[in-house]
């Protein structure tokens, strides 16, 4: 029997058999672990839209709370090819690459800075992309010739940020979220942009935000030119700071 | 202990030697000076609490008067003793008076030094009594009540509203969890006060207050009584505010403090000056309340490459225990902190982490080394980070660590939900007791993978050290030679809050606390 084929209009979870809809998940439940909070967690998954949910384990986590891992078949699906996601449009340049565009088209070195704002301890994003040895073989643009790079660290206030990139004449600003609590990166970055255009600084630089719960559709929302989510080297950023700079005429 | 790694021990002896000489280097600094917050940290040993109409904390009140009044290098227990003879009140009374305009500590009549000391004297002995009782409540509740197994599962909790930290903590202990660290709200290293009262909101964690403390420290006591050991807290003693949260700590009988300079320094950008002194206080008083201290070596390598860097987290234990030593604080108070942070795809990287940790075990051999997880390769990838953890895991179980700072599958993406802390506890749990003598049980290879690892990373460290001491601490961290980070001698936050002692300089705290108390 020949498998059956995909349909693209209608894509859903795959477990062992095309769209059989399987979807694991597991949440806590503010109730002690017993058959009452097994029916709860299985009726929670109904509500959810799973079809068959199975709990397939319950486990007590001291009293008044339990823990569950919850089979189901999922009834929804996705028409997959009307999905667009606006992506960083510029062809990711190697080192050499962005150095030489640098040198060819911007003809200056540019200063960028970078920093994880607000209450964010996490450096490793920011440091991945600016610091020299950069992460897994790539390295940051603190080695890029032609660039001036300023890795501020962590918990920066936006204020300081700002003032910074003033002091600096930065070009381009990184700025980086990895750890939030309650969603709290969304009204900081949010605050960077403000400050930024209280200044009129905003159409002058390039500004840009990562982390692994930022995508480009996010950035453009909150007011930035680009985002990058987890898997992202220096050479992606600095391929599309070099381009915008120069497509903007900040040179 | 029987070595498994045929470390060289005339080069341990040599590095531990340059410590020595590097920590006698900075404490000839360290003793002729002070700060705004040893002194905000005298004033509170001599009990004084409280925020004026303001909401400034008394204690700094108390000190932007002295400082003023150009005092701040006779210190605040000579001019409260000064006050208390001439005025016959006590230290909270003046500090109230301060607050209200109605008293100039440093424009009093100058009484004389014997009877201020005797008059401070008395009221520090009051202090000192009350810690000695704490770690005398400690030891009593660890014996009678139980204690957890080491290495000791340490969990935080985050919520920013102490309450429900409280009720967290309280289930973590349930699940089995040895310590609970309170994670500080964000940026309060920065902030030049301790904020005041129980506290509902903060950002990435909850403010350290002293009532905080107490609340914590009560429920905790709560339910250790419940599960039947006892459950430390721990807090951090970092930041501008080091030694005033050692006292807070102290005088609420925390038992686990983050403690570290070098830490501030690298990290957070407080003044490396500010920050030496301010650490030598706080470990003095750590030592004497019996709290176990938290080194963050650990972070050296979430900047800089855990293979290559690996000795520079080893020649920081050393200088660290070199200043810990000389606060008075045991070996069995030292929780030297180093990370399991290699990258996850490395061939053998196991075998290395392994050789490093029982390198650490052997070198520090009575200290409970604090462990952390895995957190730079995270990835969100929640299942493969459960199995770096158990690796993590397996790695202290098998080197007996002291404090294992429990991973979370979820590092990378939020601050650990509740079923985060159970299911890591439950890992923890589950390889410590299946492999609990696996270490007595395996010997290494003689040159094989582990040894000479180990060997590689002690030759390092050695070759380190004696540059640094050499060079001076702080002409090294200007170089960055520790987690890849540069910072400058006069650089950094606090530096106006550091002055020169003045002859008269008096604070009967240290000599009472090094000598064991009253």
């Amino acid at each position: 029997m020949a498998l059956e084929k995909v349909d693209l209009t209608k894509v859903k979870p795959y477990g062992d058999t095309l769209n059989d809809g399987m979807v694991q998940m597991s949440f806590t439940l503010p109730v002690s672990a017993d058959e009452e909070a097994k029916e709860a967690a299985r009726r929670l998954g109904m509500k959810m839209g799973l079809e068959d949910p199975s709990v397939v384990s319950m486990k007590a986590m001291g009293p008044g709370f339990s823990f569950f891992v919850v089979y189901g078949r999922c009834a929804a699906s996705i028409d997959y090819t009307a999905i667009e996601v606006p992506k960083v449009d510029v062809e990711t340049m190697s080192k050499k690459e962005v150095e030489a565009y640098i040198e060819g088209k911007i003809k200056r070195d540019i200063t960028i800075i970078g920093a994880c704002t607000g209450s964010d301890a996490h450096t490793v994003g920011i440091d991945a992309i600016m610091n020299m040895k950069g992460f897994d073989g790539h390295y940051g643009l603190e080695r890029y010739k032609g660039i001036e790079a300023v890795n501020m660290g962590s918990q920066v206030p936006n204020e300081e940020l700002v003032a910074k990139a003033i002091e600096l004449k930065a070009d381009a600003i990184l700025v980086s979220q990895v750890v939030t609590q309650k969603d709290v990166h969304v009204p900081n970055l949010t605050e960077l942009i403000e400050l930024l255009e209280a200044e009129g600084l905003r159409e002058k630089m390039v500004v840009v935000c990562g982390g692994p719960r930022i995508n480009h559709e996010l950035a453009k929302e909150l007011g930035y030119d680009a985002g990058f989510g987890t898997g992202s080297y220096a050479e992606d950023v600095a391929s599309f700071v070099v381009d915008e700079i120069v497509k903007r005429k900040l040179v | 202990m029987e070595s498994k790694l045929n470390l060289d021990e005339k080069m341990i002896q040599e590095a531990r030697q340059a410590a020595k000489a590097i920590a006698d280097d900075v404490q000839y600094f360290i003793d002729e000076h002070t700060t705004v917050t040893v002194e905000r940290t005298v004033t509170r040993l001599l009990g004084i609490d409280g925020v004026d109409e303001m909401d400034t904390p008394l204690p700094n009140v108390v000190l932007d008067n002295i400082k003023q009044g150009g005092g701040l290098g006779k210190g605040a227990a000579f001019w409260i003793g000064n006050a208390m003879v001439e005025l016959k009140k006590s230290p909270q009374e003046i500090a109230e008076a301060v607050s209200r305009g109605e008293l100039d500590l440093t424009k009093t009549p100058i009484n004389d030094e014997k009877d201020i000391q005797r008059t401070i004297d008395e009221v520090a002995a009051v202090t000192v009594g009350t810690i000695q009782q704490n770690r005398e409540r400690r030891d009593h509740d660890m014996k009678n009540i139980g204690d957890g197994e080491k290495p000791y599962l340490y969990v935080i909790v985050a919520t920013g509203n102490i309450y429900e930290d409280a009720m967290q903590a309280k289930s973590a202990a349930r699940q089995g969890a040895d310590i609970i660290a309170v994670i500080r709200s964000t940026a309060q290293s920065l902030l030049d006060y301790v904020p005041y009262g129980p506290t509902t909101e903060g950002f990435g964690g909850t403010y350290a207050t002293q009532e905080n403390f107490r609340i914590m420290r009560e429920a905790l006591d709560e339910v250790g009584a419940e599960v039947g050991k006892y459950i430390h807290l721990c807090n951090y003693c970092s930041g501008l505010c080091m030694p005033e949260i050692a006292a807070m700590g102290a005088l609420e009988r925390l038992d686990v403090m983050l403690n570290d300079a070098l830490y501030g320094i690298l990290f957070r950008d407080i003044n490396m000056q500010r920050t030496l002194v301010d650490q030598y206080f706080s470990r003095i008083i750590n030592g004497f309340a019996g709290i176990m201290i938290n080194t963050g070596e650990d972070n050296y390598l979430t900047t800089a490459d855990a293979v290559e860097e690996a000795h520079t987290v080893l020649a920081s234990q050393f200088i660290n225990e070199q200043f810990a030593k000389k606060a008075g604080l045991p070996e069995e108070q030292m929780g030297l902190g180093h990370a399991f942070e290699m990258r996850p795809d490395l061939k053998n990287g196991f075998l290395w982490e392994l050789g490093q940790a029982q390198m650490a075990r052997e070198i520090f051999p009575r200290a409970p080394l604090k462990y952390m997880p895995p957190t730079k390769f995270k990835t969100g990838d929640i299942f493969k980070g459960h199995i770096q953890d158990a690796m993590f895991n397996l790695i202290s179980i098998w080197t007996n660590q002291g404090v294992q700072l429990l991973g979370m599958m979820t590092e990378a993406i939020h601050t650990p939900h509740i079923q985060d802390r159970a299911l890591a506890i439950e890992n923890a749990k589950y390889i410590f007791n299946n492999c609990r003598d696996l270490g007595s049980e395996i010997t290494f290879k003689e040159d094989g993978i582990i040894q000479s690892r180990a060997k590689d990373v002690l030759s390092n460290a050695h070759d380190l050290l004696i540059e640094i001491q050499r060079n001076g601490i702080f002409k090294t961290i200007e170089e960055g030679k520790f987690g890849g980070v540069k910072r400058m001698r006069t650089g950094g936050k606090g530096l106006d809050g550091v002055t020169k002692k003045d002859s008269g300089y008096y604070n009967p705290f240290v000599d009472l606390m090094l000598q064991g108390g009253a």
